[in-house]
């Protein structure tokens, strides 16, 4: 199974409901417990990067019988240093997105402690793509 | 102890969800930081906040929270108290600042979320 949300830059609005679906598929799908919460704490944060920090991108799902595998893949800016992005604590957001409730610095270190496999790749002025599995059973 | 226990230890109204207020409160968790809730926050918890978006109830949402308390006198919005109520959640709103409504689940019994912080530095070691 494959499905893909659009995910604009600043869409504060409607952050969030690309993972709301992807939980409610999921769930449909009879999973459950805590992999189900890992996968939409995981894929919010993911989303929120992609409304945050990006101008703009794709999440992707993919559930075959033995994991789950989130994707996302945005049009840009980069990430300059993915070390200091990894840092609990370090954020480069908004003063619109602190308003909301985010940009506490956790977001990347919470997805890569919530994934069972957590890879990041980024080249300043292309773009970032995150891909995130979760084992089932 | 349960939702109800909360409603009259913090002289609180119930927004939504009455039929969840028979609940028990494991835990809670006060923050507006809702990245530092997705990331702390285990099921179960309750979360006592006065920010007030549809952010608050799509956290809750993903961390399968069950009771959001909103503090200093808040109400939110109908749009975003009937999300919470679609979902299942029970929503109360009390007059008590952040500190106050802490002050008296914790007089109450009540503990909040363990962090792990190990002996040889803080969130900046797992860089």
């Amino acid at each position: 199974m494959h499905e893909e949300y659009p995910v604009e830059k600043s869409d504060y609005t409607r952050a969030g409901e690309a993972s709301a679906s992807i939980k409610r598929i999921l769930k449909q799908l009879g999973i459950s417990g805590s992999v189900l919460r890992r996968i939409g704490v995981a894929c919010y944060e993911v989303e929120l990067n992609l409304v945050i920090h990006s101008d703009g991108g794709v999440l992707s799902l993919d559930v075959d019988s033995d994991a789950v595998t989130l994707t996302s893949a945005d049009r840009g800016p980069g990430i300059p240093d993915i070390q200091m992005a990894m840092r609990e604590g370090y954020s480069t957001a908004s003063e619109e997105a602190r308003s909301l409730g985010f940009g506490a610095g956790m977001g990347l270190p919470n997805m890569k402690r919530n994934a069972d496999d957590f890879f990041i790749e980024s080249e300043p002025g292309k773009g970032t793509t995150i891909r995130m599995s979760f084992r089932l059973g | 102890m349960t939702i109800a226990d909360m409603v009259s230890i913090l002289h609180a109204r119930v927004l939504r969800g009455e039929n969840g207020l028979n609940r028990s409160v494991h835990k809670i968790c006060c923050s507006d930081l809702m990245s530092d809730v997705l990331a702390f926050v285990n099921d179960k918890t309750v979360l006592v906040t006065g920010l007030c978006n549809q952010h608050v109830v799509r956290t809750a949402e993903m961390l399968d929270l069950k009771c959001l308390v909103f503090v200093r006198g808040k109400i939110p919005g109908d749009d975003i108290l009937d999300a919470a109520d679609e979902l299942g959640m029970t929503v109360l709103a009390t007059r008590e600042t952040a500190f106050t409504t802490c002050g008296l689940l914790y007089t109450a019994g009540l503990r909040g979320e363990e962090i792990d912080w190990p002996e040889n530095g803080g969130a900046d070691s797992n860089a």
